[in-house]
């Protein structure tokens, strides 16, 4: 069974599934076929750190409207491709984890490392701004639902924010 | 008619359930189903300027008209990643 490029799962993330799943030269999903194929993948994971703002922090439990994040997933897969010649794969777990467990996985390939890299960072950046999802932190002494951003797709402030990220 | 609301994070945790189901007047937008849920549990007016919201798993404005059956859900500020 082929891997999809956007997920929200249970399960624990296969980084080597996402890469494979970006590198592949005919796009099973994508509208943006790839003229040339891919020459650099670049990844990113994000862990469950053990520390947040001075917390000692014991364990995360992730929560999302799956439906929702998948097609704020999409949006960011084709925000990017806009942008560079990159096709993406975005994971996000969901449900407790443990430290040290990866909660999101990005993959992005393109024909030159630059776009790849660009796309990877402008999209945990576009995650972070618009993912229906949420961490409710487990730490020593209690427990907090971590809030970050109003989630906005159409905040064009926000987008650009995220596109001089991953440009810096 | 009658909307299946979605809450979610801390918004589940104040209403006490992520899913519950209201009665609301024809004609109604997002903005009406939060006032009659704010009416009901005040302790979400906390998330009046912060929440985002969506209409059958796609986001939408406060002023979008639901319809009978929709899902209608409020989003607190998100913290994925």
């Amino acid at each position: 069974m082929s891997t999809p490029l956007y997920a929200v799962t249970a399960d624990p993330l296969d980084l080597g599934a996402l890469v494979s799943a970006v590198s592949c030269l005919i796009p099973d999903t994508s509208d943006v076929l790839p003229i040339v194929s891919p020459g650099a993948v670049t990844t990113f994971v994000g862990v469950v750190r053990n520390e947040n703002r001075g917390r000692r922090v014991l364990r995360l439990e992730y929560e999302g409207y799956e439906p929702l994040a998948l097609e704020a997933f999409e949006r960011i897969g084709s925000e990017a491709a806009e942008r560079w010649e990159a096709r993406m794969g975005l994971h996000h777990r969901l449900g407790v984890l443990q430290i040290g467990e990866a909660s999101v996985m990005i993959a992005a390939s393109s024909a030159h490392r630059a776009d790849a890299f660009a796309a990877c960072r402008y999209a945990i950046e576009r995650v972070k701004q618009i993912a229906p999802i949420w961490k409710h932190e487990f730490f020593e002494g209690g427990d907090v639902w971590i809030e970050g951003a109003t989630a906005d797709p159409d905040d064009d402030d926000a987008r650009q924010y995220a596109y001089q990220r991953a440009c810096a | 008619m009658r909307v299946n609301i979605r809450l979610f994070a801390r918004l589940k945790d104040i209403v006490g359930t992520g899913e519950i189901e209201r009665q609301v007047p024809e004609g109604a937008t997002v903005r009406i189903v939060w006032d009659i849920l704010t009416s009901e549990f005040p302790d979400l007016r906390d998330y009046e300027v912060s929440i985002s919201t969506a209409v059958n798993a796609e986001y939408s404005r406060m002023e979008a008209l639901v319809g009978n059956g929709d899902e209608v859900a409020f989003l607190p500020p998100v913290s994925g990643g």
